[in-house]
């Protein structure tokens, strides 16, 4: 939250939001399950202005090996940005911000891969984001599950994200980058449904104890919307006839 | 942060003892260790505090000098805070770049006084746009027993709350030393970070070193003085369900502040 000043109306007295959504509407959002050749499993995602592209190669031997644990396999997320994805160049290197966001999404993946399944193995599930329109965590996190689930990974539900967050006093689904800077706060939801399990949970902003429930309520709405589309990409590219019976 | 590697029949005691209602070390389930904290432990700083939470110990010192301004923030003062874990700290830790753990330890502390806008940067202006007051709160660990971001996060906050600013003005376009003219630095809020083990079922406030190294999932919920929530981060291997995270909010309000008072009795009495 810059909590900057701006001219920018973020809520109008219409209920209308600065990009034309309502309180509760997500932006677009577009998955496909699938898309790179030599990747195990791959996914990509755009969700409003984010482009966003995971790979994900494993169960593989580990490297360096002192890595490898014997009881079960280890799962490595790198989150990265490209240096064209957002208005002012990148450096490429990984920032603080990217290694915090890549341990983030891993421990929201853990819960869900059955790594136990696979000892001495490695997972590795590279995020890309060309693209970067606030959210990046959200959509980075929901493609890379549909990424493992296409690599075969076994699953015990996928993980699926949205951020829930308030603007102008009111509590809005789905933040965007000029919300994010402009608002007064964002929560970025990471949620299994089928398992009632939240596995990434972040917020920075302020809010009153009434306020919190309700913004994560919001999220886990807006979660449950991003999973119906993930289990679609999925039928999608497993069942020619789209999933119909 | 698991620093440690626990053993199984310890793992399995603590667990044995929490489905009977009890902790490893006899504390409630929502009570945290002692807090001491000792003020001006480091007086060639503008203001640093020394606390020990259980036996995790940290250090923050604040350093107070005129910086130039973020390019889009000319109307704003600079804060910034760090963490690092200390060789000392841990027969774990060695010396080198900070690993995501630490990253992670140090950006949530940071965000967590940062949101709560605990310093009122809008009063740390020499001149817009060209010259402005940065406040660096710099946090060392010194002794590790679980539950640092908690140890960190207290250490800045009494360390900011009674820094003392030294006052600047712009001569030829260069900052300079208004002697005598020190100022409390302007704080608007006392923000408590209050962080949470999962083990089981079992949600404990402020879990020593052995509750960390074998809990599922942690989670660090950081409270104004008005009661808001201002910040949270969610950590761990596991999940936790959506009454639990509301669960979660409410104990951080609640032992925020009893630890709020702590910190500011603290205060009071270093005068």
């Amino acid at each position: 939250m810059g909590g900057r000043e701006s001219t920018l109306v973020l809520l109008d007295e219409n209920g209308v939001r600065c990009d034309g959504r309502k309180v509760d509407e997500p932006r677009r959002i577009m998955i496909k399950a699938g898309g790179l050749k030599n990747a195990d499993g791959s996914a990509y995602i755009e969700f409003g202005d984010n482009k966003i592209l995971v790979g994900v190669y494993g169960p593989r031997d580990v490297h360096p090996k002192h890595m490898a644990d014997t009881d079960t396999g280890i799962l490595r997320v790198r989150y990265h940005m490209e240096p064209f994805s957002v208005g002012e160049r990148k450096n490429p290197a990984p920032s603080r911000r990217e290694i915090e966001i890549s341990k983030v999404i891993k421990e929201a993946l853990l819960p869900a891969v059955m790594l136990e399944k696979f000892p001495r193995t490695a997972v590795d599930v590279f995020i890309e984001v060309l693209q970067a329109d606030g959210g990046t965590r959200c959509a980075a996190l929901s493609a890379a599950s549909v990424a493992l689930a296409d690599a075969g990974i076994p699953m015990r539900d996928l993980v699926a994200a949205c951020a829930s967050g308030k603007v102008a006093d009111t509590i809005i689904l789905d933040v965007n980058n000029e919300e994010d800077q402009a608002g007064q706060a964002d929560m970025p939801i990471g949620y299994m449904p089928n398992l009632d399990q939240i596995t990434l949970l972040q917020l920075d902003g302020i809010l009153s104890p009434e306020e919190f429930k309700k913004c994560v309520e919001t999220g886990v709405n807006g979660c449950k919307l991003v999973y119906d589309l993930q289990k679609k990409a999925l039928t999608e590219k497993y069942f020619q006839n789209g999933g119909e019976q | 942060m698991s620093i440690n590697v626990i053993d199984d029949l310890k793992r399995a005691k603590i667990v044995e003892l929490l489905d009977q209602g009890q902790r490893i070390d006899g504390r409630a389930f929502d009570e945290p260790r002692k807090l001491t904290v000792e003020i001006d432990a480091i007086p060639k700083a503008n203001g640093s505090a020394r606390v020990r939470l259980g036996d995790s110990e940290a250090v923050c010192g604040v350093k107070i000098q005129p910086d130039r301004p973020f390019p889009d923030m000319g109307d704003k003062g600079i804060f910034i805070c760090t963490a690092e874990l200390l060789p000392l700290s841990h027969p774990s830790v060695e010396t080198g770049p900070p690993g995501p753990d630490v990253i992670e330890l140090a950006r949530v502390v940071d965000r967590g006084i940062r949101e709560s806008h605990m310093v009122d940067v809008s009063q740390l202006v020499i001149e817009k746009d060209k010259s402005v007051v940065g406040v660096f709160a710099d946090i060392v660990v010194v002794d590790y027993d679980g539950n640092l971001f908690d140890a960190c996060s207290y250490a800045a906050t009494a360390a900011i709350l009674k820094s003392k600013t030294p006052k600047w003005e712009l001569k030829d376009d260069v900052p300079t030393l208004v002697e005598g003219a020190e100022f409390d630095l302007p704080t608007t809020t006392i923000p408590v970070s209050v962080t949470m083990a999962k083990i089981g079922n079992h949600i404990l406030v402020d879990p020593n070193g052995d509750e960390w190294d074998c809990m599922d999932a942690r989670i660090t919920i950081t409270s104004d003085s008005d009661g808001n929530i201002v910040a949270l981060q969610k950590g761990g291997d596991s999940g936790f369900t959506i009454d639990e995270i509301v669960k979660c909010g409410e104990l951080s309000i609640k032992a925020g502040a009893q630890i709020r008072e702590t910190l500011k009795q603290a205060g009071e009495s270093s005068q």
